[in-house]
């Protein structure tokens, strides 16, 4: 019967309001589309940092079959060369620049190529045999590429010798600004979000302050007074907060999979399921904060 | 039932108090008549026994509880306890009688079943039955005051505050309220009620506990609105003007309030 009783009161208060509440939808929306956004740039940082990104610095790749670098004239790698390699790393020499080192055989690399591509079409046409095997190298300072490169570039055997983190971190630069510039349009958006519950659950504590005061004198508990409002702003929040992460998943699905995949399509995307992870911390931010911006205003002008 | 201790209430600290050191005890099942100007401290009374306000001093006891000893949210059991009407009536204009008197009972939890049985029994006793689906504005202000009071008693309160509740009526249907009042009263339900009107109160002969500027001038059982032991021959404003005039220099507390109660109901 309680129950029964708030969610007529809600539903009544989300009529009488309903410019308001739309208002609080689409604020709730947009905002929590940039965190959103924010969100969704971070998870494909990650995407492209692929297996090794943040476990070592340098890469020394060994020949392949499909491999036309000078070094390769002879053919792929032999097991010697690789040796050899292995050999020098762990000579002092090397090894002073070096925490520790790593070898991916050309299996490794295709299981590691199959998880970063795995939203890509790609995957179904590479095979174990043209991916190079290589050396992943944690370096002790990674200032000190230059060395590596210069030791393991004329070695037999070896295709290239890549600073991972040049070729990535420009990149990535961008897309942390990028998320950024999201998260201070969604600060500021959020911010109106507030205000704006705020503002409606002022409004319809106003328009129904008859009911409460009566409520109030036959002695209504707190809560069975004061619920149907905050939930009338969290309601509100959490439409905003669907349609928010319903969008992330449009954007993924239609954008990211249907359309920059085929333009790039060596390059690793996030797929549109995973953007689905962000949709409960969205929904989340909506309820808190439009949880504790209409508690704060009730506590103002709802006098229980 | 209620027992004011020596209470004060200020509401600003330059002005004189709103009550004045009050004294005063109502017993279960008495009926009460609160009368004095405007100002004097009537309806200070029932929002402190209501706790909508603390006293600034000394202690008010509802049902034998010190309403400052309970905590906030348990004051909607002491409010379940204490029926309240209002001269303006506060009826929900969009509601018919029955879903306004079922209203008190369901922002309680009430069950269906028990509304259904309760509200219309209610409305028997305030002389409403066959009304149950009119709106407030199809009633005349005498109906609407009825469905007031069978809200504020659906509840089955012990006690029943009344301020001015004829204050918009007409004699005649005054009376048919303060008929209702009492039948209320009859069935163990202690009813107090701040009035202006002096024909109900010569009519109804109850306890008569009079205010003035925040002290309690008389308190008379089976009185009338204006005292028969003072001042004979004096109009009611030509009283009420003096009373101003003796503002500033207020009687020490006793010698002006004149105890013409039994014995049997001072105790405390």
């Amino acid at each position: 019967m309680r129950l029964q009783f708030v969610l007529a009161e809600i539903g009544s208060g989300l009529r009488r309001n309903l410019s308001m509440v739309v208002s609080v939808i689409l604020v709730t929306f947009v905002s929590l589309t940039f965190v959103g956004a924010a969100g969704m740039l971070q998870l494909q940082i990650n995407q492209m940092k692929g297996y090794w990104y943040d476990k070592v610095q340098v890469a020394i790749f060994l020949c392949s079959d499909g491999s036309t670098a000078t070094g390769c004239a002879t053919g792929p790698a032999t097991p010697e060369q690789q040796d050899n390699v292995a050999k020098l790393l762990a000579s002092p020499a090397v090894s002073q620049y070096v925490n520790d080192f790593q070898f991916e055989s050309k299996d490794d690399a295709y299981k590691h190529f199959k998880e970063q591509f795995s939203n890509s079409p790609i995957v179904d046409s590479v095979t174990p045999d043209q991916l190079p095997a290589s050396f992943r190298i944690n370096m002790k300072d990674p200032e000190k590429y230059q060395i590596i490169s210069e030791t393991f570039s004329s070695q037999a055997g070896v295709e290239t010798v890549i600073d991972q983190r040049q070729l990535l971190e420009r990149l990535f630069s961008v897309m942390n600004a990028a998320s950024l510039v999201a998260v201070s349009v969604a600060g500021v958006m959020i911010v109106c979000a507030i205000l704006l519950i705020a503002t409606t659950i002022r409004l319809s504590a106003f328009s129904r302050r008859r009911e409460t005061g009566i409520m109030r004198l036959v002695g209504a508990s707190k809560i069975v007074i004061q619920l149907p409002f905050i939930l009338e702003g969290v309601i509100a929040a959490v439409i905003g907060a669907v349609l928010a992460s319903g969008t992330l998943w449009a954007v993924a699905h239609f954008f990211l999979g249907g359309y920059l995949s085929k333009q790039y399509p060596d390059t690793a995307f996030i797929s549109a399921g995973q953007t689905l992870v962000l949709a409960p911390a969205l929904i989340g931010l909506g309820v808190l904060l439009a949880g504790v911006s209409s508690l704060l205003t009730l506590r103002r002008y709802l006098r229980v | 039932m209620i027992r004011f201790e020596n209470v004060t209430k200020v509401y600003d600290q330059t002005a004189r108090p709103a009550l004045d050191k009050i004294n005063l005890e109502i017993d279960r099942g008495e009926f009460a008549f609160l009368v004095g100007a405007s100002g004097s401290g009537k309806s200070t009374f029932l929002r402190l026994v209501l706790k909508e306000d603390r006293a600034s001093s000394g202690a008010v006891y509802v049902a034998g509880q010190n309403v400052a000893n309970i905590s906030s949210w348990r004051v909607p059991r002491l409010r379940r306890g204490i029926g309240v009407v209002f001269q303006d009536f506060r009826l929900l204009p969009q509601k018919t009688v029955f879903a306004n008197v079922a209203f008190a009972m369901q922002v309680i939890g009430k069950s269906r079943s028990v509304i259904r049985d309760t509200v219309p029994e209610v409305l028997k006793t305030v002389g409403l039955e066959g009304k149950e689906n009119r709106l407030p504005h199809e009633l005349s202000g005498g109906e609407q005051q009825r469905v007031a009071i069978a809200r504020a008693v659906v509840n089955r309160p012990g006690i029943l505050l009344a301020d001015e509740p004829t204050g918009n009526l007409d004699p005649t249907t005054s009376m048919g309220i303060m008929g209702v009042l009492d039948k209320i009263n009859q069935n163990g339900t202690t009813v107090v009620m701040a009035t202006h009107d002096d024909d109900i109160v010569n009519e109804m002969r109850k306890r008569v506990v009079e205010l003035r500027n925040g002290i309690v001038i008389r308190d008379e059982a089976r009185a009338l609105y204006t005292s028969m032991i003072p001042v004979v021959g004096q109009s009611r404003r030509l009283r009420d003007a003096s009373g101003r005039d003796a503002e500033p220099a207020p009687d020490p507390a006793g010698t002006t309030r004149t105890e013409v109660r039994d014995a049997g109901e001072n105790q405390l």
